[in-house]
This record gives C-alpha cells, structure tokens and sequence, in this order.
C-alpha cells in the first residue's frame, strides 16, 4: 500500500518541523507549506489524504484556503489547526467542509485519533463509491439485446430520455421487455444510485394497491399490525416503475394524479404528509389514447404522464434479433445450470427465425429455457423447441378451423409422449375419432 | 549498523539503572552501547510559559556532541519534553537520523501522583530508548500493539508493548 500523504500548513516553522517529524514517524510522507499560496502550488501537484491547516496566518488565512482547497481536490481532508481564541472561527470551518479542528497545543493521542478517523472516513467514503459503482455495473448487468435499427433506436431513446427526469410511458406488446427498457432508463440516470421500485398495477386489487404505493400506518385497516412504508416512499430519490398503468382504477388514477403532482402524499390511515422525490417510468400495453377518448382514462393523468413515449417494438417486427437474444437465453440458462453453452443446430435456427413470437421476447426466452431442459446433449435441435419447423406460427399460418384442429392435436400428442389414449381424453374425443384425425392430417407421432 | 550507540544522560545521571538501560538496548541493537553523563546547557531549550523543555531544541544542540559521524546518540533526561504543536513528546527522534531524545518525566509512577518504581521506570525508559533509536535507525510505526515501535501516547501504551521489534520491524531494521 502505498504511503499516505499529509501537507502541513502554518506559518510558523516549529510547528511545521514538529508536526512533519510526527508523521513521518507515524509513515506518512509529508510536505509543509509556510503559506496559503505555497500550499496551493502543492496541492496542484498532489493529491493529499490530509491537509492540516493553521487557521491564522498572513495573506490567506485557514478559511480562504480551504475552500481554495476544496475547489482543487474535493476528496482531501481538510483539518484545521487553532489556538483557543479562535474556536468560533474554527467552527465556521467545519460548516465549509472541514472534517475536525484541534486546538494548539494538541495532545498527541487527540492529534493521532483525529487523523485515523479522518482516514477511516476517507477509506469508507472511497468504499463507497467503489460499492455504488457496484451497484451501478450490476444494475445494468441485464443488457437488451438487440441489433435490429429499431432497437438501436430504442436503445438511442433510452440514453436521450435517461438524462432527463422526465416521466416516461414505455408501450408495447406483453414480453416486449418494458420492465428491461424502464430499468435500463434508471441505470443510465442520474438516480441509479438510489432504488428502483417496481409495481404491478395490473396484478394487484385496487385496495391493495394503495396500501402497495402509498404504505399504512400501524392499525389503517384489519391486518395493519405494522406501519409500511409503500412503493412511492422507498422510490425516494430513485426511480418508480408503474407497470401495466392502463389497468389501474378510476379512484386510483386521481390518488396517482395528485402525488404525481405534487410529490406528497399520507400514509393510508395516517395524517403525517410524506414526500418522495422519485421519478416515475411506467408501460403498458394498452391503447391510452383510445381509453382517454373512451373516458376510461383521464385525460390530466395521461397528460402528465405522457412526457416522453417510447414504443417498444414486438419480437416479429426485428427478425434479426432473434438469434441474438436466444444465444444471450442459451448463455444465461447454461451459466445458471452450470452446463457448457448448447449451439443451435441450423434447423433450430431457422425455425426460431420462422416463428412469429406472439408471446415476443418473454416467449423467446421461455422457450431456450424449456429446450435446455429437455435437451441435455450439446445442441439444441428443432425437436426440444415447443413447436415444430412446419408450424412456424401456428395462430396466423392455421387459417382454416381444420388446420388450427391438426395443430392442435400435435401438441397434445407431443405433451402425451404420443400416448393417443391420453391424448384423446384431453381432446375430449374418442381413441377412435382421433385415430382417424391423425390419419386425415398425416399426422406424425 | 552503526558501529555504536552512545547514551548521553542529560542534568542528571541515572546511576541506580544507567547500566541496565544500556543493557537493554544492546540487548536489541547490534551495536556497542556506551552511556555517560553529558554536560548540555539545557536552558535555551525551556519554555517557562509551558515549564517545559523544546525537544527539537534539545536535539539539536545533542547532534554537536556524537562521538563520530557513524555513532547515533541518544538524550536521556528527566525533564519535561514537548514539540510546539503538542502537549508533551515522551521522546523524538529524527527519522533515519543521528539522534534522539527521551524524557523519563512522564515515565515514572511520581508523575501520576503513585510510589515510586525504579524498575517499572527502567522497563519504560529501555522500550521508549529503543522505540526513539529506532525511529534514528528509520523505522516508522508499526501496527503491532506489542511490537516496540506502536505509537504510544500515554504511559498505559508504554507499558503494553515488549522491548523488542517485531518480525518486520526487526527486518526494517537490519535491512
């Protein structure tokens, strides 16, 4: 570990001597300087872990120079050395930023735990930031993937509207991967220090969902046993992520309106006002437009909440991005089995390529993991995807009722092992009429 | 090494334990260890406003007196040490220097108001001779609790540690 570095300040030159004699026994390297301007100079050459400064000098005194110190390295500890007659002014020190004073003379024991408090707080606070960068690297650990120009686009949006505080609505089909686009907005931010809350708006029963977003207090209802913090509050300073925004009730789009609004909002059961500074990103798949002209949908939400749109396209409309994505499933599944990475045989390929994705990336993904655990060997063939390389999209290609029924008899038959008696009792139609299904449709068991 | 240690007794000659002090830091430095009294002025060095004595001062005017470029010298005296910026210094040294100085005033039990012991006095003045020496021989602090050179600020830090170099300190040392 390389030598921690102090600069002593002060006009007199004992106390300089002195006090370097000090720490250089205690393994600092030190550097003196007998004025404000010459610390200056040393400091541009520094950086120093510690800067001890005399508060009263000629030219700059201790208060200039530390904020002239500050202005240079902001990471430098600043302690400020005084006589007792100049207490108050060391005061004022510390609201500028000093980390402690100490009075002259010192006791050796007070001037050796002040340092190794101001390195321990030195050391947490770059223990911090090295964390935080963590957190950051590792939030933005789940990439998008995704080649096609529409998600480059995409992608280009998200850094456009990361760097604002805007409020964003992020569309798209289900399994487009909004929540990945929300939190992929947060990570570039300027909030990703601070949480991201997601919240399920579509899955939650309206009365659960006020206790969700805006907490109770101890006995609000039956079953309060606690105080709660909810979702809005512990997105302070972070970003809240409203998903499925289209599904939430009449009553709950004017509570969500009004903290929208103004960032304030009480506890269900509680009469304290709390405020959040939280940044809202939500999605849906939902047409709002229509539902605002339906009056299904208030129009000042929407207003508000529709700052910056961004449409998520589905799986079918980038082809290209197929592949990609089921290698980045392959990878991730492999890494989470603990199994080398499986390849794609090229008639896997093509059928994940032919297949129109109605359930879209969510359904892409599914699929890789279920391949991977019905194939164990290293590739994946078309037979371990759930469908087969003549039905590429059985919902659009199956235009006549027969040839949905021979798909569907397909995948019950594959779900049976080919067991027709099981499969018939599924279909709810006897061996016999099955059997001669499976004839009429040239079906293979 | 130095090819010797000279320990120059200042204002007053410890004659009950003078040899023993000797003893123990030869004991840990390989080198001859020599002591006798040293007749040094010590009043430019007081401070009357602080009834104490500048250790650099003192220092200073000790280097005058080594015996040859080679030796290290080191002050032993019972008057009280400080440094300008701090309350009081059991001793000082100039880091891979010449010369050091140890003050015994705040090593003996009189100063904290109990009997006196001549041989706990001499166990602390051999740790903070050989602690300063040390310093002389370029050593810096060391984190061990029980090795000679732990920072001590007060006598209770003194007592703790053993009149020897750790492992590494030892290496520092020879190195």
């Amino acid at each position: 570990m390389s030598k921690r570095k102090i600069l002593i300040v002060d006009d007199e030159m004992s106390v300089r001597q002195s006090l370097g004699e000090w720490f250089l026994e205690d393994g600092f390297e030190v550097e003196t300087a007998e004025d404000g301007n010459l610390a200056l100079q040393k400091m541009e050459h520094g950086p120093y872990d510690i800067v001890l400064v005399d508060l009263k000098m000629p030219g700059m005194d201790g208060i200039a120079l530390q904020k002239r110190i500050r202005e240079i390295d902001s990471r430098a500890t600043v302690i400020i050395l005084t006589a007792y007659a100049s207490v108050d002014t060391a005061v004022e020190a510390l609201k500028l930023g000093a980390f402690d004073y100490v009075t002259k003379p010192v006791d050796p024991d007070d001037l050796s735990n002040l340092v190794r408090n101001a390195l321990r707080q030195q050391e947490l606070s770059e223990e911090n930031v090295r964390l935080k960068e963590k957190v950051s690297a590792l939030s933005q650990a789940s990439p998008i993937v995704g080649k096609s120009k529409k998600m480059q686009h995409v992608l280009e949006m998200i850094s456009t509207v990361a760097e604002t505080d805007s409020t964003v609505v992020i569309r798209g089909e289900s399994g487009t991967g909004k929540e990945l686009i929300a939190r992929a907005i947060h990570a570039q931010s300027k909030r990703r220090f601070f949480p991201i809350v997601a919240v399920n708006a579509g899955s939650i029963p309206e009365t659960l969902l006020e206790s969700e977003l805006f907490g109770h207090e101890k006995g609000a209802f039956t079953g309060a046993q606690y105080r709660r913090k909810g979702k809005i509050e512990l997105a302070h300073g972070g970003t809240l992520f409203l998903d499925e925004i289209g599904d939430v009730t009449a009553k709950m789009q004017i509570d969500l309106l009004r903290v929208l609004e103004s960032k304030r909002f009480t506890r269900l059961g509680g009469n304290q006002e709390i405020t959040s500074d939280f940044r809202l990103v939500c999605a849906t798949n939902k047409d709002l437009e229509g539902m605002v002209a339906d009056g299904r949908f208030r129009e000042d939400l929407y207003y508000r909440i529709n700052v910056f749109s961004m449409q998520v396209p589905p799986l079918r409309e980038r082809p290209e991005d197929v592949l990609p994505l089921a290698m980045f499933f392959l990878e991730k599944y492999a890494r989470a089995m603990g199994r080398p990475v499986p390849a794609l045989t090229s008639v896997a390929e093509e059928v994940l390529c032919r297949y129109r994705w109605p359930g879209n990336v969510r359904e892409l993904e599914n699929a890789i993991e279920r391949a991977m655990v019905i194939g164990k060997g290293p590739t994946i063939e078309s037979d371990d995807l759930p469908f087969r390389e003549d039905q590429p999209d059985p919902a659009r290609s199956a235009r006549s009722l027969a040839a949905l029924e021979r798909v569907h008899i397909e995948r019950v038959l594959r779900e049976t092992d080919g067991n027709v008696t099981q499969a018939a009792r599924v279909l709810g139609i006897d061996r016999a009429t099955l059997y001669n299904k499976i004839k009429r449709y040239g079906i293979r068991r | 090494m130095p090819a010797s240690i000279r320990l120059a007794y200042l204002k007053h000659y410890p004659s009950v334990w003078a040899a023993a002090l000797e003893g123990g830091v030869a004991d840990v430095f390989p080198a001859e260890v020599r002591g006798a009294p040293l007749n040094l002025d010590l009043r430019p060095a007081y401070a009357p406003d602080r009834r104490q004595y500048h250790a650099t001062l003192i220092l200073a005017s000790l280097l005058r007196h080594r015996p040859d470029e080679d030796a290290k010298i080191l002050g032993v005296t019972p008057v009280d040490l400080y440094i300008p910026v701090l309350t009081f210094v059991f001793g000082q040294s100039q880091l891979d220097g010449p010369g050091a100085v140890i003050s015994t005033h705040r090593l003996s039990n009189e100063f904290y108001g109990l009997p006196p012991d001549d041989g706990l006095l001499l166990e602390r003045a051999i740790k903070e001779a050989i602690h300063e020496l040390g310093h002389a021989f370029g050593l810096v602090h060391c984190p061990r609790g029980a090795c000679v050179m732990h920072a001590s600020s007060y006598v209770e830090d003194v007592d703790l540690k053993d009149p020897d170099f750790c492992a590494d300190c030892r290496r520092g040392l020879l190195d």
